[in-house]
């Protein structure tokens, strides 16, 4: 293990058990993460990246949620293996996570302050004044004024309440932070500011990050590498040029082309036809073959590798393992 | 009054003692509800005069000393309340009575929204297999008629105050364990208590700072008509003769004693009732007011 890496996930395969069916949520994905840097998770609503987030702070409601197999290595050490009680003192130190909707995220009975340093109290060996104190640098920090912490959350904008939850998230320092979809309730003016604190405080703290979104706009601007999720697995991931630049699996793709051009003067948008399929019923071989523009009854047949086409560049398609014959064009 | 309410909204916020700043928003919001006020005036005067009751009342001259001659004498000066079925005068006797009676409730309800409480947040909270136990057991606590479950309690432990406390605290339990479990089911499930987790909050930790603070407002609304309950509780007890003991004064059982004269003297079955039900205003809307206030998101 290189000194910089600081996550590693392999194989993590996360079911919902319920009387209904299995939903197999995560099927074996793979991470790999290393200090400072930021991995955008995309992919969409039910790919399965809520699930992957909780999975790492360990966090899936169980029952229905488990995690069936594989390993979260975490600063060398596997998360899924540490006691309880452990894995507490990691929650919010080591490891913090920001939640989707700011509206519902912050306590509405508690002052903001209160909730900033309760994180701070939990951690770190202080008395509430001096986490209190801690707590309004911290609401410094995030640019609004320590004369609001006495305040309640229902007195804040949607924006101010997430500069809020980032303070809080970032009040230990952690080593990782998740953030699940942090900008998706917030509307686009306030969705740059609190993108650009969250870049800035990132680089200011060293931490590393996992941003969720189904945003590639939002991946292009903050992230380093990007990995590319569907119905549960990691389909392709890259580094933001690569991807970028050369996406390969049909399903990215799908998505690119989904994003309206410019230059180009179209009156629809194009997407990718179908829907997410079942996760309690998926489809045999590769997930994405019943809306794949080239696929073969080979394709719902056998399951694809992962292929490293180029230096950390993995794509899952047969058509990589050169078993299916089909020029992929942009 | 705008001007002294600034300084104090600027004090509270300056305040670096965040418990205090924070009872004394309470505070400050619960002054502005003139209902409350007026609940916890009609309280403060019930408190202060059982207090003072051996100041106002001679125990054993007025309140148990009988005097036959003149029983059921109408309210007059002398006795503006009245004379009971034995010529003890009623003012004195419902004086007195509010020290049994206000302790009886308050301490009842007490036992009963923390125990209660306490179960219903765990049940709640942790859900599963210990719900089902708990709530179980609450319910066949429920299915025997709460008086008769204080009947047996108090005479497996004989008659007296404490007892009685206990009995009727113990009886009303599963109302609270129903109603904390209900709205602690709805809390847990929203996202700040996921968030919670997620920065490493122990259980008990987000149960009583995150948890209980949101379910809060109907245990109060319950609780203040809950005191009513456990006094018309220890009424019926008292009755049955395994409450108060007579001749001590007790305003459920000279409710329940004096309405064999209902017919001819109304004034003895009046005013016990009637402090009765002040009681229960007063309590109702200072619980009201106090539920508002608690409620940082109805402050303006």
């Amino acid at each position: 293990m290189s000194k910089k890496e600081l996550l590693n996930i392999e194989n993590l395969a996360i079911n919902y058990i319920t009387d209904d069916g299995t939903v197999k949520a995560v099927n074996g994905i793979d991470i790999k993460l290393d200090k400072g840097e930021t991995l955008g998770l995309v992919g969409e609503t039910g790919a399965g990246k809520t699930t992957t987030a909780l999975g790492i702070m360990r966090l899936v409601p169980n029952p229905p949620g488990k995690i069936i197999e594989g390993k979260i290595e975490f600063e060398g050490r596997d998360l899924l293996e540490v006691e309880e009680e452990e894995m507490r003192m990691i929650r919010g130190n080591k490891i913090s996570m920001i939640f989707q909707d700011p509206m519902t995220s912050l306590n509405p009975v508690m002052t903001v302050g209160e909730q900033i340093s309760e994180v701070i109290e939990i951690h770190q060996d202080l008395n509430r004044q001096d986490a209190m104190k801690k707590a309004e640098e911290m609401l410094e920090l995030v640019g609004i004024s320590k004369t609001r912490s006495n305040n309640y959350p229902h007195q804040f904008s949607g924006g101010m309440k997430q500069r809020v939850i980032i303070a809080i998230s970032l009040a230990c320092n952690p080593q990782l932070l998740i953030a699940d979809e942090p900008t998706t309730a917030l509307d686009v003016t306030i969705q740059a500011q609190v993108l650009d604190l969250m870049n800035d405080l990132k680089e200011e703290f060293h931490t590393a990050m996992i941003l969720i979104t189904h945003d590639l706009g939002v991946v292009s601007e903050v992230c380093d590498k990007v990995a590319i999720m569907y119905a549960g697995e990691i389909i392709e991931s890259a580094t933001l040029k690569q991807l970028f630049e050369n996406p390969k699996h049909p399903y990215t793709l799908g998505l690119f082309g989904s994003i309206p051009n410019l230059e180009e003067e179209s009156h629809r948008l194009k997407p990718i036809k179908g829907l997410m399929p079942d996760p309690t019923n998926l489809p045999t071989g590769c997930k994405f073959h019943p809306r794949c523009p080239y696929g073969t009854d080979l394709c719902s047949k056998q399951h694809p590798k992962a292929i490293e086409i180029e230096e950390g560049h993995r794509v899952k398609c047969l058509i990589y393992e050169g078993l299916v014959d089909a020029e992929v064009k942009k | 009054m705008t001007s002294s309410i600034a300084e104090k909204r600027d004090i509270t916020s300056k305040n670096k003692n965040k418990k205090r700043s924070q009872w004394a928003e309470v505070w400050r919001r619960l002054r502005k509800n003139k209902m409350a006020m007026v609940g916890l005036g009609i309280l403060i005067i019930l408190i202060v005069s059982a207090l003072s009751a051996p100041l106002i009342a001679d125990y054993e001259d007025v309140v148990i000393k009988q005097d036959l001659i003149n029983k059921l004498e109408e309210p007059s000066l002398e006795h503006i309340f009245g004379k009971d079925e034995f010529g003890r005068d009623i003012f004195a006797r419902i004086i007195w009575g509010a020290r049994v009676s206000l302790v009886v409730g308050i301490v009842a309800v007490g036992i009963s929204v923390i125990s209660g409480g306490t179960l219903g947040a765990v049940a709640g909270y942790y859900g599963g297999k210990l719900d089902t136990v708990i709530m179980r057991i609450m319910d066949i606590f429920l299915a025997i008629p709460s008086i008769l479950l204080a009947i047996a309690i108090v005479s497996a432990l004989g008659p007296s105050i404490i007892n009685l406390m206990i009995a009727i605290g113990i009886s009303y339990v599963p109302t609270y364990a129903r109603i904390v479990r209900a709205s602690v089911l709805s809390i847990r499930e929203q996202e700040f208590i996921e968030a919670a987790k997620a920065i490493g909050a122990s259980d008990f930790r987000i149960i009583l700072r995150h948890i209980i603070p949101n379910a809060l407002a109907p245990v109060i609304v319950q609780g203040t008509l809950g005191v009513a309950g456990a006094i018309l509780s220890t009424a019926g007890l008292s009755f049955i003769g395994l409450g108060i003991q007579p001749p001590a004064p007790e305003w459920g059982a000279m409710l329940s004693t004096s309405r064999a004269y209902l017919r001819y003297a109304w004034h003895v079955t009046t005013f016990p009732g009637v402090a009765i039900m002040i009681t229960i205003l007063a309590l109702n809307l200072l619980g009201d007011g106090l539920r508002d206030a608690l409620d940082p998101r109805l402050k303006q």
